[in-house]
């Protein structure tokens, strides 16, 4: 197909038609042609490449387009989904290439690191599979969660050895009464039936045994269930602790997706699920397991046909248990989702307390928790129909075997095959045998209701934070505070906010980042602070890759001012001493004065050893503001960055907030996000976004002498008009049309 | 009312120029060019409410019903839109690798049938009782538009997420 002196440069896959239809189709790359072709269609349509050609590429909810032009002519257009972009954005790249030099040696021009073939992203040299791929192949977590619990048991294997030897002896201990039943009834009972004398020394030694192995039982059975318990107990707060601990490290992504509710009653509720059944319920059916298997032996030893008698009902049982164990275990799945969300509402209406009473919508809250507990109801129901119907047929079965035996056996004893003592004990034995198959079959619920809530706790357990931290951490050695973007690109989901931004910020620098609600700014914050990995290029500190630094050990040279400021329940002296609780008072009272606290917190009641109520609501926006300044400053951080730290004060506090940062900006990188531009004079340079794209950078005057976007910004604010009034254009609205002819 | 008088009543004419934009001409002969028509309910309410928007995301002109717009120009519209919107909705699931995720689906939807990798099920949002909207690991959208009405077999298999 290629012709001589051809190379294949580049292959990518796509995957949509042009009206956004599923259909496979390929574009390759030539160095000397651009070929594409639909599947199911054996022609290649082909465009030799020029001078005058262009490649563009765009992407919209998910769906990407590339479009080929000639000058200002759209000559062809390939759509994809956003699975295939990396593969089409590096293919884009190479035909800028080819378009350059098409004879540039193709081994030059391959890349550097080995590409993976389904999607086209690198591959790094370390790793076997494709990063991007490989976290989509179906690696599902073995669905044996329960097995995987074993690890949180693990630590407590003595104690657990201990609880099992002690219920081995009290099950032990519970099968000696109805043995000696036997020597009761054919060697003291029958015979004086028949005119024998009771031997009183045999009665005595019977019955002493009998209280004996009373007892017994009763020590073990309290020693197993206290050392139980307190594995149990102990196992519950581990993997709740493991789980939590887990669920800090994971990024920011991951909780944006979801919701607090649910996540509470996961490591809430379900861990305690798990831990009672790990400890109690599995050991039941471990004694479950003993107590059958020891009273089988015993039965067989005495008779073997009556005992084949007796254990009729088991096969029935276990294809039972087979039948409802998935459909129990689903319904339990559901329960815990269901309560989840009734936990989801609460989580959501009591901090948003306040908007709801402003809106005057208690009731349609309450309807919506009402709502929220009657689906708990209907899928509990559902639950509890199978779950209901089991146990009593399991009841049902054994009582029948009941029967079975005692027909059986009278039969056998008029045959003279047993005797009347060991039909008695048989049926003293059969007694606690069937007990004890009516609770093992219980197990099953329990074991899955376990096995559901394990895997959701597996859930957050397996998820892999997106801003993984490095196998190998670059030693961070005094951070000078010098940061470079290199041709960031970010998205949010399919959304792209961050497109191509490159940008150095220099040692000791103040930069005042500007531009339009919703230019990205809070995201580059994001980016910066690693809350989040970019998607391509690279953000370097002191000419290292972020990515390639421990986590909390870079963040701990970052003092973050947000947007939202959010204060912990506490008191205030806690809250500023957040980042740093080792600070003496000393430090936490020079922090508050620097970000102008000082005095408000003075006013308070109890002063620095005021609470501040949840998330801080006993306090004003401002005062809130002023608090998290104080406790980014305590940390004395490398890089200060400033989310519009100051827009909730008003302008005297600001001015004054600003003096004292304006001491404390001094000597580190700053980064400052501010709609006020007043507040951003003293910025070295400022820089200017736009939909995700540095515009501008530069000085203040500097720019405002270039008369761009900055300019108009500031022009905007110093008339102190709204934006919208310099709009040259407005929307014209065209109403729905009413009926021809109709009235008016 | 004929065509000429709607055109007059709406102030603006559409085309399409060469490099296969949109080019938005106002009554008072401003051209706009790249302008993207956008849904305001995209879900909810698809037939209802348009914007033609320009490259900037700054509003043009708002249509209430796409009825209303003469012949060509909501024939450019459409063609837009169509180019344009991408929410596939899910009609049938054919298979699910696993009940666990990460979870491979195979399904049938209204722009014919399509693979993809669940990453886990918080990826499954409800918008309302009956819809949702699934999200795969690339981030593309699906819609499930009622799922009380999919097929038994499809809706056994999802209601294992749910
Ligand atoms: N978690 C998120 N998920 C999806 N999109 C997001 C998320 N956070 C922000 N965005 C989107 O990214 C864009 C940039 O948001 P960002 O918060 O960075 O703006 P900003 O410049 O800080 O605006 P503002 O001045 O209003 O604070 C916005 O369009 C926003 O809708
Ligand atoms: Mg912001």
């Amino acid at each position: 197909m290629l012709a001589s002196g051809e190379t294949l440069v580049a292959v990518a896959e796509t995957d949509l038609d042009e009206r956004l239809r599923f259909a496979t189709g390929a574009v390759a790359l030539t160095n000397r042609r651009l070929l594409s072709r639909v599947n199911g269609d054996d022609a290649w349509r082909e465009w030799p490449i020029d001078a005058s050609m262009e490649l563009r590429l765009r992407d919209h909810a998910g769906a990407g387009s590339l479009d080929l032009f000639a000058g200002d002519r759209l000559l062809a257009r390939w759509r994809f989904t956003l699975g295939r972009l990396p593969a089409v954005q590096k293919m884009s790249e190479r035909f800028a290439e080819v378009r350059r030099d098409p004879d540039a040696s193709p081994a030059a021009a391959e890349p550097s690191a080995p590409v993976c073939g389904r999607c086209g992203a690198e591959v790094p040299p370390d790793d076997e599979e494709c990063p991007r791929c490989g976290a989509d192949a179906e690696s599902p977590p073995s669905p044996r969660n329960l097995f995987r619990l074993w690890r949180f048991a693990q630590p407590y294997r003595a104690r657990l050895a201990l609880g099992f030897v002690l219920t081995l002896g009290a099950t032990a201990a519970t099968l000696v009464p109805p043995y000696l039943t036997m020597p009761l009834m054919d060697r003291v009972l029958i015979p004086y039936g028949k005119g024998v004398p009771i031997d009183v020394g045999l009665v005595a030694t019977l019955l002493a045994a009998l209280f004996a192995s009373v007892f017994a039982a009763w020590g073990l059975g309290w020693a197993r269930t206290y050392v139980l318990a307190l594995v149990s107990e102990r196992i519950g707060a581990d993997l709740r602790t493991t789980t939590y601990e887990h669920l800090l490290r994971l990024s920011l992504e991951y909780f944006g997706g979801r919701r607090t509710g649910d996540l509470m009653s996961r490591i809430g509720s379900e861990t305690d699920r798990i831990c009672l059944f790990l400890s109690l319920h599995l050991l039941d059916f471990a004694t479950d397991v003993l107590m059958i298997a020891m009273t089988a032996a015993i039965l067989i030893s005495i008779d073997p046909w009556l005992a084949m008698v007796t254990l009729l009902p088991l096969p029935f049982i276990a294809w039972m248990i087979h039948l409802v164990r998935d459909r129990l275990r689903h319904g339990f799945e559901k329960v815990d989702r269901v309560w989840g969300e009734v936990n989801n509402v609460l989580a959501d209406t009591i901090p948003g307390i306040r908007v709801v009473k402003a809106f005057a919508q208690e009731s349609r809250e309450a309807g919506r928790f009402r709502e929220a507990n009657r689906h708990n109801l209907a899928v509990n129901d559902r639950v509890n129909l199978i779950w209901s119907v089991f146990s009593p047929t399991v009841t049902l079965l054994t009582e029948t075997g009941l029967l079975v035996v005692w027909a059986f056996g009278i039969w056998q004893v008029s045959r003279d095959h047993i005797t009347v003592g060991v039909l008695t004990a048989f049926l003293a034995y059969i007694g606690r045998f069937y007990t004890r198959l009516d609770s093992m079959s219980r197990i099953v619920s329990f074991t899955q209701k376990a096995a559901a809530g394990a895997k959701r706790i597996f859930e957050i357990l397996d998820h892999v934070s997106s801003v993984p931290e490095p196998a190998k951490p670059v030693a961070l050695p005094a951070l000078k505070g010098r940061i470079e973007l290199r041709g960031i690109h970010f998205r949010y989901g399919n959304r792209a906010v961050v497109k191509g931004l490159d940008l150095a910020i220099e040692p000791g620098e103040m930069i005042g980042l500007v531009g339009h609600s919703g230019s990205g700014k809070s995201t580059l914050v994001n980016l910066i602070c690693r809350f989040y990995d970019v998607s391509e290029g690279a953000i370097l500190v002191d000419g290292v890759d972020i990515r390639s630094l421990s986590v909390p050990a870079y963040r701990s040279n970052i003092g973050l001012v947000l947007q939202e400021p959010f204060l912990f329940f506490g008191t205030i002296a806690e809250n500023i001493a957040y980042g740093r609780p080792d600070a003496t008072r000393a430090d936490i009272v020079a922090a508050a004065r620097a970000a102008h606290a000082h005095e408000f917190i003075l006013r308070l009641p109890h002063g620095y050893d005021s609470l501040v109520g949840e998330r801080g609501q006993s306090l004003s926006g401002g005062e809130r503001q002023r608090i998290s300044i104080a406790r980014a400053l305590l940390i004395d951080p490398r890089i200060l960055i400033l989310d519009e730290a100051t827009s909730s004060v008003d302008t005297q506090t600001e001015k004054e907030i600003q003096k004292a940062l304006d001491n404390l900006v001094r000597g580190r990188t700053t980064i400052a996000v501010a709609h006020r531009l007043s507040t951003l004079r003293r910025a070295d340079r400022l820089v200017v976004l736009d939909r995700g794209e540095v515009v501008e950078v530069g000085p203040h005057d500097e720019l405002m002498a270039r008369e761009g976007a900055y300019f108009r910004l500031y022009q905007a604010q110093a008339r102190n008009v709204d934006e919208s009034d310099d709009d040259r254009w407005t929307p014209q609205v065209i109403p729905a049309t009413r009926a021809a002819g109709g009235g008016a | 009312m004929n065509a000429d008088a709607v055109v007059q009543a709406f102030g603006f004419r559409l085309s399409r120029n060469a490099s296969g934009r949109l080019v938005f001409t106002s009554a008072t002969g401003e051209v706009f060019e790249g302008v993207v028509p956008v849904r305001a309910f995209p879900i909810t309410s698809p037939e209802e409410g348009f914007a033609l928007v320009t490259a900037e995301g700054r509003e043009l002109a708002w249509i209430a019903r796409l009825a209303d717009l003469p012949e060509p120009d909501r024939l450019l519209v459409d063609e837009e839109l169509a180019a344009r919107e991408f929410l596939p909705e899910i009609r049938r699931l054919v298979q699910v690798s696993s009940f666990a995720t990460p979870s491979t689906w195979t399904v049938e939807t209204d722009r014919g049938p399509s693979v993809f990798v669940l990453k886990g099920e918080d990826d499954i949002r409800r918008l309302s009782h009956s819809m949702l909207l699934v999200t795969d690991s690339s981030g593309v959208h699906y819609l499930v538009r009622d799922h009380a009405r999919l097929d038994r077999a499809s809706r056994r298999l999802l209601d294992r997420f749910l």
